[in-house]
């Protein structure tokens, strides 16, 4: 191998590990971002503070209380004795949600035409809407039992039974567990953000000392002095997702459905994207501030638009085109469809395509901009 | 003679300003040469130009025969290149920085440990090898700067401002280095492929900007640089001869009013104060005149003079007078 650029990783590694504060901080930031998202970045509703005013206290009333308690998506923690309390606890965030029994429910619930009065916090769309789901869900449970009872109790020989019947089955996921997307989607973020800022950074320090000016006049090429700076970083971007892949899998039980091989060599060709714009960032840059902020302004979107947090689906039309652009965006399908589906190269070959040719795009116009010479 | 060095008509501009505008430049081996002007002057762009780390617009350069746009790294491989920030890897120590660049620059894993030993030895660093470099003192950062652009055993030093912001024993130090090094004769490593094949006279030439009179003094040549040309060129002997008898040295009490008197005779150009002197530069071929008339009109003016006489100029004197 060529003896120059073994040189320059050398130093480079000699470097890192010269300081060890900054190297402690690329191997911790992962960890404690993936803790943080994989616990916090949940849409999983559960316990919902609930407040009931219930005027009926009846038997009737007490059943369909029940059945809110049987089904874990609320907690009954307040019985209240007007509507205004309701009003009161939802306002001061005490209660998400509140329920409102009439006083002739029992009765009414006798004739068949009974209702319920059910509100909710809507300023938390994600929470609400399941809970909306959540408390429809249980009504119509409970209202089928009564049913059934009331069918039951006349003596018909009749089984009541619903003539259509949707079946779900949910693959992949089936506890629709938020941290099953939400780390692999850590791993794509992790492994971009760290290859771009600390590439740009890297080269940028050389600009901002003033070694570079050493660097230009040895017969140092330009290609031997990228690959030899960023090479050190790439492998600690690897040890990254390595970190990340592990607590993912034995912590938060992420399955790993495909081979390791397979992940780390797709996870390389979004490395190559992140290489690319952290050296187009460092052409641009003149110090390292400016360094991070021009790969910041560029992350953030990419983070966005990536269907990392928010699905593409429901992104008007013309923020998903621009989507397409955003390489984060194709890793996350594959890295998703990697380790929860297993699938093989062939149900995601559009989007390694697509990885590949942004990677080389993104890398061709650095390396173009790139110049070993201070003009 | 075989020039070591040899540039015409080099041109730099940096958006709308000249920043070399059209610099003629030839240095021999053993000749240490000393580009010497103002901030701004064009000293470093010029430097930069003759390492091939800015591109030329105009002109033509070559280092040991080599040329800087055509065959940029056959010329930096002769060309050892102390920047003027020159900075080094803080967190490695001095042999590590010295073996980095030794080995960018082609030392193979055989020859890199004796070079950086001898060259190290040869800045007076040895002791230091394994200190980081960010704990060396700033004279000695420069010594390891000197030192790693030696290391290959390059034909053309280009020092800029090597010795701004030292101290002056470390001055002398480094300036008794460069002395060294120009005087004996490189010794020739075993395969000497990288010198051209010229294995006889293997004599470095040096150039050195600086800001320093006392250091342009110690140089071969001098080039005076202004706006971005050499305005004046020569050996210091030939520089300072440019203002011979224009020269007097003023002494007396109190200096404010002599510096007032002086400054307002006719054939008086410039009142530089010297410590608890004055140096007045004069007309060309007035100098009998100003001696009879100032001690008269010093008097008059209520001054005390000491002493008024002619003497040889300085390269300061001459130095200020071409920055006008």
């Amino acid at each position: 191998m060529n003896s120059r650029l073994i040189s320059i990783i050398r130093k480079e590694f000699i470097q890192i590990l010269r300081d060890p504060r900054t190297l402690g901080i690329i191997l911790v930031i992962p960890i404690v971002q993936l803790f943080l998202l994989g616990y916090s970045a949940t849409s999983d509703v559960r316990n919902i503070p609930l407040a009931v005013f219930d005027q009926s206290q009846s038997p009737e009333a007490r059943a369909l209380l029940d059945a809110f308690r049987a089904a874990d998506y609320f907690r009954i923690d307040y019985a209240v004795n007007s509507q205004e309390e309701i009003a009161v606890l939802i306002e001061s965030g005490k209660a998400r949600a509140g329920m409102i029994i009439p006083p002739d429910y029992a009765n009414r619930i006798a004739r068949g035409d009974a209702q319920v009065a059910f509100i909710l916090d809507g300023s938390d769309p994600t929470s609400a809407s399941t809970a909306l789901s959540a408390a429809q869900l249980i009504g119509q449970a409970h209202a089928t039992d009564i049913l059934q009872e009331k069918i039951a109790r006349s003596g018909m020989p009749f089984e009541l039974k619903p003539p259509v019947e949707v079946r779900t089955r949910v693959w992949y996921n089936p506890d629709l567990v938020s941290a099953y997307f939400m780390i692999p989607g850590v791993i794509g973020m992790i492994l971009f953000a760290i290859t771009s800022i600390l590439t740009a950074t890297a080269i940028v320090r050389e600009r901002e000392r003033g070694t570079i000016e050493q660097l230009i006049v040895t017969p140092i090429r330009s290609w031997e002095l990228v690959i030899g700076k960023i090479t050190p970083y790439a492998l600690l971007a690897f040890l990254d997702t390595l970190e990340v892949l592990a607590i993912g899998h034995w912590w938060f039980g992420i399955p790993i459905r495909s081979p390791l091989s397979l992940i780390l060599a797709l996870s390389g060709l979004l490395l190559l994207s992140g290489l690319g714009i952290g050296l187009f960032a460092s052409t641009i840059a003149n110090t390292q501030q400016e360094a991070m902020l021009t790969v910041w302004m560029t992350l953030l979107p990419a983070i966005f638009l990536s269907g990392f947090f928010f699905p593409l689906e429901a992104m008007p039309k013309i923020l998903q085109v621009v989507s397409y652009i955003v390489p984060l965006r194709y890793y996350l399908v594959i890295i998703r469809s990697l380790l929860l589906k297993g699938v093989g190269v062939a149900a995601i070959q559009n989007e390694i395509i697509a990885l590949a040719l942004f990677g080389i795009f993104i890398m061709g116009a650095a390396a173009l901009r790139f110049r070993k010479r201070l003009d | 003679m075989q020039y070591l060095i040899h540039a015409t008509n080099l041109k730099k501009s940096f958006g709308g300003n000249r920043a070399v505008d059209g610099i003629d430049l030839s240095v021999a081996p053993g000749e240490i040469y000393g580009l010497v002007g103002a901030d701004g002057a064009g000293k470093t762009t010029t430097l930069r130009l003759l390492v091939g780390a800015l591109r030329l617009d105009e002109g033509q350069a070559s280092v040991c025969g080599y040329d800087i746009l055509r065959q940029t790294e056959q010329a930096r491989a002769q060309t050892g290149y102390l920047s003027q920030r020159f900075s080094l890897y803080e967190d490695l120590t001095v042999l590590e920085n010295i073996r980095f660049f030794a080995e960018v620059r082609g030392l193979t894993s055989k020859e890199w440990l004796p070079r950086c030993l001898e060259i190290l030895d040869f800045v007076g660093l040895a002791e230091f090898r394994d200190r980081p470099a960010g704990q060396l003192s700033g004279g000695m950062k420069q010594k390891m700067g000197l030192a790693s652009a030696l290391v290959t055993r390059p034909r053309v030093l280009l020092l800029d401002e090597p010795t701004t912001g030292v101290d002056p024993v470390t001055r002398q130090d480094f300036w008794q280095l460069v002395i060294k090094l120009v005087s004996t004769p490189l010794r020739l490593p075993p395969n000497s492929e990288n010198l051209g094949g010229e294995k006889e006279g293997g004599q470095v030439s040096v150039i050195i900007t600086t800001p320093y009179m006392d250091e342009a003094a110690r140089c071969h040549r001098v080039g005076f640089m202004k706006g971005g040309r050499i305005i004046a060129e020569g050996t210091p002997g030939e520089l300072r001869a440019t203002l011979t008898g224009r020269i007097l040295e003023l002494r007396g009490q109190p200096l404010n009013l002599l510096r007032h008197l002086a400054a307002g005779d006719e054939d008086v150009e410039d009142v530089q104060a010297f410590g608890d002197r004055l140096h007045l530069r004069l007309r060309q071929g007035s100098a009998g005149q100003v001696l009879k008339r100032l001690p008269q009109r010093i008097k008059s003016g209520g001054g005390t003079l000491s002493d008024l006489r002619q003497v040889p100029p300085v390269l300061e004197d001459v130095f200020i007078a071409l920055t006008e």
